[in-house]
């Protein structure tokens, strides 16, 4: 029975996956927002994090999480002023390709760097101790999952003030929403993106840490999944405004959580036919995204 | 004789091989209003996008206060004053009133005391009687008024308006020219893209009737009335 294996554990482990696809779905839309460009190079933002976090594990555990954010936010500056400022403007069929580009360019360069070794994958040991299970009233939660959503609260509360109650963040929202109007009033283009890119940086690097903690064994193909199913999970949720995209990254990781709590474990396999299965009847139901309602239809005005 | 706020100089734009406006000159002084008319793909409205940078332009020069502002970016040109009151208003509805006056002050220049909106409001008290509510909640008139209230928290010296009547009920389109008239006795420059010819006509100091890209006549107040030469001023190719 699917509604047996629904345990407490299961449901706040869901939870925490959710707050943390929620991050990465943050940082995808807030990008899409200002640029129309779908990073799918995203989740190597993540990776090089879990990588900056494995080497430095010899650090002290603040310096190793400073080098960490350091890293991730200069490497996605870098991708803003390397390769999306020359192509914008581009169809963002040629910037998701790309993106695509980049992705496997960090892969590889991170196979590089990590088999100088001559054994794939590096341990991110630092966090692991939040793996750890704490006992809340009774029941037993890890607590990253504890972490993970008091971090994602904390994190989408504050960009929401920022967002609304800051000169640059109104200048972001209006660029997202109209670009073109927001620069003939005077918005200067190239700082709201850079803003918007150091921003998802930020949240790149905060979800490495989260991610290493669940899974300490960094591979260049590190987060390359949880990428693709944020992806499908903002699409789902309705990419052109970052709180439907918000809600998609969370509903697909909480999604994820529980089927794989609640399908036995000889039959996890089945996890991405199951969430892939409902991705297509959502959309199939719900074109525009699934949390499209209360749209107010562009009504012209006399 | 003093020097011009803005003066277009031969000014050339092309879609492709199409000219959309050819060697098109022409000047504003402080302090008054220009109309630019004719009829539909005549090149007014890319007139003021060229002016913005947000077209670019091939040939002749832009300048403000004698010095080019060609070549650069739309940001930049409203940074150094101009403002445009684009077609179709682009306010943007979901943000509120206020938050839609703030984004005007982008391209403001000076940080004196007074709370810039006051301009705005002065005009248009409107404004700040619905300034917490929805922009996407308020007349065509008033998100009009909005787009104009926006342009000016900026402190232009230039305005540029591309046909701001457009869509707007009859009472609706005296209160925008009479606002025009308000903004002109500030000192600002206006340059007023228009349909509405008789109209423009007897507002602006002049006005300019612009026929496949090319300025073909200057009318006067004086010519208002005169309907067959406005008419004949659109017919002549």
């Amino acid at each position: 029975m699917i509604v047996a294996a629904l345990d407490f554990q299961t449901l706040s482990d869901a939870v925490g996956l959710g707050a943390i696809y929620a991050l990465m779905a943050v940082g995808i839309g807030l990008v899409f927002g200002v640029l129309r460009l779908v990073n799918f190079a995203y989740g190597q933002l993540v990776m090089a994090g879990a990588y900056t976090l494995a080497f430095t594990a010899s650090w002290p555990l603040w310096a190793s999480i400073a080098a960490c954010f350091a890293v991730v936010v200069a490497l996605s500056l870098a991708m803003e002023t390397a390769v999306f400022r020359p192509l914008r403007g581009q169809s963002p069929a040629v910037m998701l390709v790309t993106t695509f580009a980049i992705a496997f360019l960090l892969q590889a360069i991170a196979l590089i760097i990590d088999l100088r070794d001559d054994t794939l994958g590096e341990v991110a040991p630092s966090l692991t101790s939040l793996s750890q299970p704490v006992t809340v009233g009774g029941v037993e939660i890890r607590k990253i999952t504890l972490v993970s959503i008091a971090a994602a609260a904390g994190a989408l509360l504050l960009l929401a003030l920022l967002l609304t109650r800051t000169t640059i963040g109104l200048h972001t929202r209006a660029a997202a929403s109209d670009f073109r109007t927001a620069r003939l009033l005077g918005v200067r283009a190239n700082r709201v993106i850079a803003f918007s890119v150091f921003l998802s940086g930020l949240l790149a690097a905060g979800v490495a840490v989260m991610l290493t903690v669940q899974l300490p064994f960094v591979t260049p193909d590190f987060a390359l999944r949880d990428t693709i199913v944020v992806l499908v999970g903002v699409v789902v949720g309705g990419i052109d405004r970052l709180w439907t995209a918000t809600l998609g990254g969370f509903t697909i990781g909480f999604v994820s959580g529980v089927l794989n709590g609640a399908l036995p474990t000889d039959k996890t396999v089945y996890l991405p036919s199951a969430v892939f299965a409902l991705v297509i009847l959502v959309l199939l139901l719900r074109p525009a995204g699934l949390f499209a309602w209360g749209r107010r239809a562009a009504v012209e005005r006399v | 004789m003093p020097e011009p706020v803005l003066e277009l100089d031969g000014l050339e734009v092309r879609y492709g091989s199409v000219a959309a406006v050819r060697g098109l000159s022409l000047s504003l002084d402080r302090g008054e209003i220009v109309g630019l008319i004719g009829p539909n793909g005549a090149g007014k409205s890319t007139t003021l996008h060229a002016i913005m940078g947000a077209v670019p332009s091939h040939a002749g020069e832009i300048r403000l206060h004698g010095r080019s502002i060609r070549r650069r970016s739309p940001e930049a040109i409203a940074q150094t004053g101009v403002a445009l009151v684009p077609e179709g208003r682009r306010i943007f509805a979901e943000f509120s009133v206020e938050e839609n006056l703030r984004l005007g002050l982008a391209a403001r220049r000076t940080r004196n005391g007074a709370d810039p909106l006051e301009q705005a409001f002065d005009l248009f008290p409107m404004l700040k009687e619905f300034r917490r509510r929805s922009a996407g909640a308020l007349s065509g008139g008033q998100q009009q008024q909005l787009a104009i209230g926006r342009a000016l928290v900026a402190d232009p010296q230039v305005l540029l308006l591309d046909e701001p009547s457009l869509g707007l009920a009859p009472l609706a389109v005296e209160s925008v020219f009479q606002a025009l008239e308000g903004i002109r006795e500030r000192g600002v420059s206006i340059l007023l893209v228009e349909q509405r010819a008789i109209h423009t006509v007897a507002l602006a100091n002049r006005t300019h009737v612009l026929v496949g890209g090319e300025l073909r006549l200057e009318l006067t107040p004086a010519d208002a009335h005169d309907t067959d030469k406005i008419v004949a001023a659109y017919l002549a190719s």
